[in-house]
């Protein structure tokens, strides 16, 4: 306690002294920050994850999956990533917890408390597929800034809430009603009780569809904190900063809601094709909707020695945003030649969908196994870096591991 | 005579009168002066940036380097290592900057954004600094259209 205090007094004045100035909010700063070196070293265990799991950034906590991690039909907990924006809320209440619609497209402004919900409205459970819009960012060249995620910012775990559309239609929506933008109680990485850390939102036809809930589940126990614990918004296969956690509050507006990180070049990308590299203005980016085509090897782990005649039994997930997986391929000659794998229907809409193979190998050496999902639209992944944008978003270039058949 | 002698008391009482007042007034000046000087001197960061600076020198761990690694963030130790500690790691944290390799142009619009979105303050002359340290030490990598698989972990798969 007494080392926490001598870290905020030095911090702050060797601020003072770094720019001869106070700092406007410097002590809400660093109210509650802990530096690094004195932090829960142990993500893992604070979150429950795998021991696997990446940290990309520790403020905030940012930490993503590795391919082989998201092997489970539903994704476990233990293997789910983690993004914020801002600070994880200390204190989260479900027995006060309240949830407020509001907004200008609003019948009745109206609140319910969290047994409101759960009582009066039907429940349901979906498995439902959210990816981070930056998903695959690492890839980017020139690289675009932000988290450099991988291939694991990715999970469909099961969610049980009520639907979103049941909820708005009990409050009244007026018929001006174009979106809906949410509201938590997250803090601002600044500590600026002003400023939202996130607030963003969908139109109203996303916001009606069944598969939109309100949830107070997930994988059938109460949300772990660190995802949205005791209410989140779950909008299966659109970026997930659509899906807002701990939400308290839901405004139905009457024009595209601009909360933070609606605007600018956030969860946008230009409109029209631009080269890599270009500037673009901000009045030419356009809201990301639902997110493309794209699969994942889950099994085996990349880097897989085979003894020479054996067959190689692969298995992972594909997702098509709001449409379905129609078709799955592997390759083992960079695409010359491509074999269709076993693809099973989804549980549910907006669910991954899991495939299989089995692969022989014709001679010893090193291989590479590449997937390709095309989805209903005929639309497949692209094996390379699909269209360069500013901030990196929708990589949904084809998965691949490295093997040796030895 | 009477009415003399009752003036000269007046006027004796009445040098006594302004004398005191004089006094007193010298002594409320000097206290306020003492006061608003006391007061200074506690407002002015001055004592506790001594008191701090010795408790930072008694702490060997703080800002240790360790085969050029900044410990604390695991920045590299180099020319403006310290004013990317103070300026960068408060709000976030330095694998931020790490994982990012921009150019300086890229990390002069980052900070112009984070100045109007996220409260970072004027970094006067230590944004070049900042800014000469990040494309130094964490320059770009070209990445062409899809890199070759790195850094695999070979192993022999059982089934």
């Amino acid at each position: 306690m007494e080392r926490r205090k001598f870290i905020k007094q030095a911090a702050l004045s060797s601020f003072a002294t770094l720019i001869g100035t106070d700092i406007v909010f410097g002590s809400k700063l660093l109210d509650g920050y802990v530096p690094l070196a004195m932090q829960d070293p142990d993500p893992f265990a604070l979150f429950s994850k795998d021991k696997g799991m990446v940290v990309l950034n520790d403020k905030p906590w940012n930490i993503e999956a590795t391919a082989d991690l998201l092997d489970d039909k539903v994704t476990p907990n233990s293997s789910m990533f983690i993004r914020n924006n801002g600070k994880v809320p200390e204190e989260l209440d479900a027995s006060t917890w309240t949830l407020t619609i509001d907004g200008e497209s609003v019948s009745t402004k109206k609140t319910y408390t969290l047994a409101d919900l759960k009582s009066k409205f039907q429940h349901h459970t979906y498995q439902l597929v959210i990816e981070c819009g930056g998903n695959g960012r690492k890839e980017f060249d020139p690289p675009a800034k932000g988290n450099q995620w991988g291939v694991g910012a990715i999970h469909c775990a099961s969610w049980t809430g009520v639907r979103l559309s049941d909820v708005l239609k009990d409050a009244g929506i007026k018929d001006d009603a174009v979106y809906i933008g949410f509201h938590a109680v997250d803090v601002h990485l600044s500590g600026d009780p002003e400023k939202e850390p996130i607030s963003r939102g969908c139109p109203m036809s996303k916001a009606l569809q069944d598969e939109t809930i309100l949830a107070f589940k997930m994988n059938g126990k109460n949300i772990p904190k660190i995802h949205g614990y005791p209410l989140r918004l779950v909008a299966g296969g659109w970026p997930a900063s659509v899906s807002g956690k701990w939400i308290n509050r839901i405004s139905i507006r009457n024009k595209v809601h601009d909360g933070t990180k609606m605007n600018g070049k956030a969860y946008r990308v230009p409109c029209k094709p631009v080269a890599p590299g270009d500037k673009v203005k901000d009045e030419d980016m356009c809201i990301i909707e639902s997110m493309p085509v794209k699969s994942l090897i889950t099994y085996p782990k990349s880097g897989a020695l085979l003894k020479k005649g054996k067959t190689l039994k692969i298995r992972g997930h594909a997702w098509a945003g709001e449409l379905e997986v129609a078709k799955m391929e592997y390759s083992i000659d960079f695409g010359s030649t491509w074999n269709a794998c076993t693809l099973e229907k989804p549980v549910n809409r907006l669910a991954w969908q899991h495939f299989t193979s089995e692969i022989e190998f014709p001679k010893t050496g090193y291989y590479e196994v590449w997937a390709r999902a095309t989805d209903t639209n005929g639309v497949a992944q692209p094996m390379i870096l699909p269209g360069w944008n500013p901030k990196g978003y929708l990589n949904n270039a084809c998965h691949r591991i490295a093997l040796k058949v030895t | 005579m009477k009415g003399e002698s009752n003036t000269s008391i007046h006027v004796t009482k009445l040098i006594r009168l302004i004398r005191l007042s004089v006094v007193l007034l010298f002594a409320f000046i000097g206290s306020m002066i003492f006061f608003v000087f006391s007061l200074s001197i506690n407002s002015s960061p001055q004592p506790i940036e001594t008191a701090v600076s010795t408790e930072v020198l008694d702490d060997a761990d703080w800002d240790k380097i360790e085969n050029g690694i900044h410990v604390r963030t695991g920045l590299i130790d180099s020319e403006g290592l310290m004013a990317v500690v103070s300026n960068c790691t408060n709000c976030h944290s330095a694998k931020l900057l790490t994982q990012n390799r921009m150019s300086a142009d890229q990390w002069n619009e980052t900070i112009k954004w984070m100045q109007e979105t996220q409260n970072l303050w004027d970094l006067g002359g230590n944004q070049e600094i900042i800014v000469k340290y990040l494309t130094t030490n964490y320059p770009y990598k070209k990445k062409g259209r899809r890199a070759i698989l790195s850094n695999i972990e070979w192993y022999e798969l059982e089934d």
